[in-house]
């Protein structure tokens, strides 16, 4: 196998996260959803699956960039939460690189959790299905990024 | 050297096709119901994704087992029958059976069908697995994990019956098929409901410093910030026993057979499974690629085997824990 692109795990200095937490925190949650949006009219993602995730809400929290986008899914579309949600049913943290290397399918979210990289709190079982849904997803024209090099 | 079958989860077609293009001789993977002892949200495969998988497999000379392993609930068994029915019109090449009845069953109504004895079936005798030779006429037995390598080989010349023994994963070593510990927490195991400690009786409490498990409430470990984690069952729990805080039943680590895969393949073990429909397409493929190349090694003899440090380094990085051991295979006592 020949060694191509890989995402190396990595942390950006945590002054980023100090100004990132100060920043407005919307316009994460405006890109996470256009993207989600976008999957969703390309019928990536399995629309009556989707049902369990509706009037869910969701955080992702960067956390070496200390930004975090809030979110919803309601009526077959995922929709930005203006009002930061004290207590979202499902929030993930982790680390840039560690969501870089989740979307690239570079690492198992559960290897992640296992190393502490990855942080799920809230309802487990909307998590454990969120996974599902993502593992299931046949991307269309993956970029060809390798996992690891030759073995 | 012959070489013993790669077996590979899939909890996903994107999974499925990793373990396919990969190496593995054989995929298994279940339906999206508890007929499997996988039973997570959103995992496994319905029929039309069974369909293509099949397909897919064929194509490219990798076969496919269907697990139904796990035990037919009362006043339901219609439905276990009905998943035994739709995985003959699947064209798979076996299922994996645990309970007793549905063998019967399966025997009974499908004779040309592949059968292979799950783990959950518990069999840890030569006796126990020429009996469900006899009767259900199976063609494998998988063996649970708690038996040494010299049992293990034991049992291999006493049957005409292949074996298959688990070579990576995560363990699950109580007993297997007869573990109620979930139960005891959350009044559904493996196998009345297909999962051992569902995620919904599952809460991660993050505090400051810590992070905490709970399992239906009950606190079962309780980990420091860079504290490596395992999954949420009591078996990998920390508890207090006579004033001691420990991992009193099992630490959270993976099990791998790579030190020991040239004795694994010497006393006859027909192939090698691989623990983790619940994981991601990135983990079968990492673990399917990494054993592939350990077993390739070994063709032309077991005289210059040596396992190279990535393989090891790979393993390692996917395991509960972040840690692995020989398990049974090695332990002095039995
Ligand atoms: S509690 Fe542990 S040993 Fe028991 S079924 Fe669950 S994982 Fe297996």
């Amino acid at each position: 196998m020949n060694t191509s692109f890989i995402i190396p795990k990595f942390r950006l200095p945590s002054f980023i996260a100090s100004v990132g937490e100060k920043l407005p925190q919307w316009p994460h949650a405006m890109v996470l959803v256009t993207a989600l949006n976008t999957a969703l009219k390309l019928k990536f993602l399995p629309e009556n699956e989707l049902t369990a995730l509706n009037g869910k809400s969701f955080r992702v929290h960067i956390r070496d960039t200390g930004g975090e986008a809030f979110f919803t899914y309601r009526n077959g579309l995922f929709r930005p939460l203006f009002s930061r949600s004290e207590s979202p049913d499902l929030s993930f943290s982790a680390y840039l690189s560690a969501y870089l290397q989740l979307m690239a399918r570079q690492e198992d979210p559960d290897t992640l959790f296992f190393s502490r990289e990855l942080e799920v709190t809230g309802d487990t079982e909307l998590g454990l299905l969120v996974k599902n849904l993502l593992d299931s997803i046949e991307w269309p024209n993956l970029p060809r990024l390798k996992l690891g090099k030759s073995i | 050297m012959k070489l013993p079958d790669l077996i590979c989860p899939a909890g996903s077609l994107p999974a499925l096709k990793a373990a396919v293009d990969n190496g593995a001789d054989a995929v298994y993977l279940g339906f999206k119901n508890d007929t499997n002892a996988r039973n997570f949200a959103g995992l496994n495969f319905d029929q039309k994704a069974m369909t293509e998988g099949v397909r897919y497999a064929h194509a490219k000379g990798c076969e496919i087992l269907l697990a139904i392993n796990t035990f037919a609930q009362a006043g339901r068994v219609a439905d276990w029958h009905k998943s035994v029915d739709a995985a003959v019109d699947q064209g798979v090449d076996a299922i994996i059976l645990a309970d007793v009845g549905l063998l019967d069953y399966a025997s009974q109504r499908h004779p040309q069908q592949r059968l292979h004895l799950s783990v959950q079936g518990s069999a840890t005798s030569y006796e126990a697995v020429n009996f469900c030779q006899r009767e259900f006429g199976i063609k494998r037995a998988v063996l649970p994990r708690v038996l040494t390598l010299a049992q293990v080989e034991q049992v291999i010349k006493n049957t005409t019956v292949e074996i298959e023994v688990f070579g990576f994963g995560s363990l699950c070593v109580m007993n297997e098929g007869r573990c109620w510990l979930s139960s005891y927490a959350c009044g559904e195991s493996p196998n009345t409901v297909g999962a051992c400690s569902p995620a919904k009786y599952v809460k991660w409490d993050k505090k400051p410093g810590v992070m905490e498990t709970r399992l239906n409430g009950i606190l079962i470990d309780r980990f420091g910030d860079e504290e490596p984690a395992g999954y949420p069952t009591l078996c990998k729990g920390r508890f207090e026993v006579e004033g001691d805080t420990y991992y009193a039943l099992e630490e959270p680590t993976s099990l791998n057979v790579l030190p020991i895969l040239p004795e694994i393949i010497k006393i006859g073990v027909r192939a090698i499974k691989v623990e983790g429909r619940q994981r991601s397409p990135a983990y079968v493929t990492q673990v399917t690629r990494t054993l592939r190349a350990a077993l390739d090694s070994l063709k032309n003899g077991a005289a210059s085997y040596q396992v190279k440090p990535a393989w090891q380094a790979e393993l390692s990085k996917v395991s509960e824990g972040s840690q692995a051991t020989l398990g049974a295979y090695n332990r002095p006592w039995r």
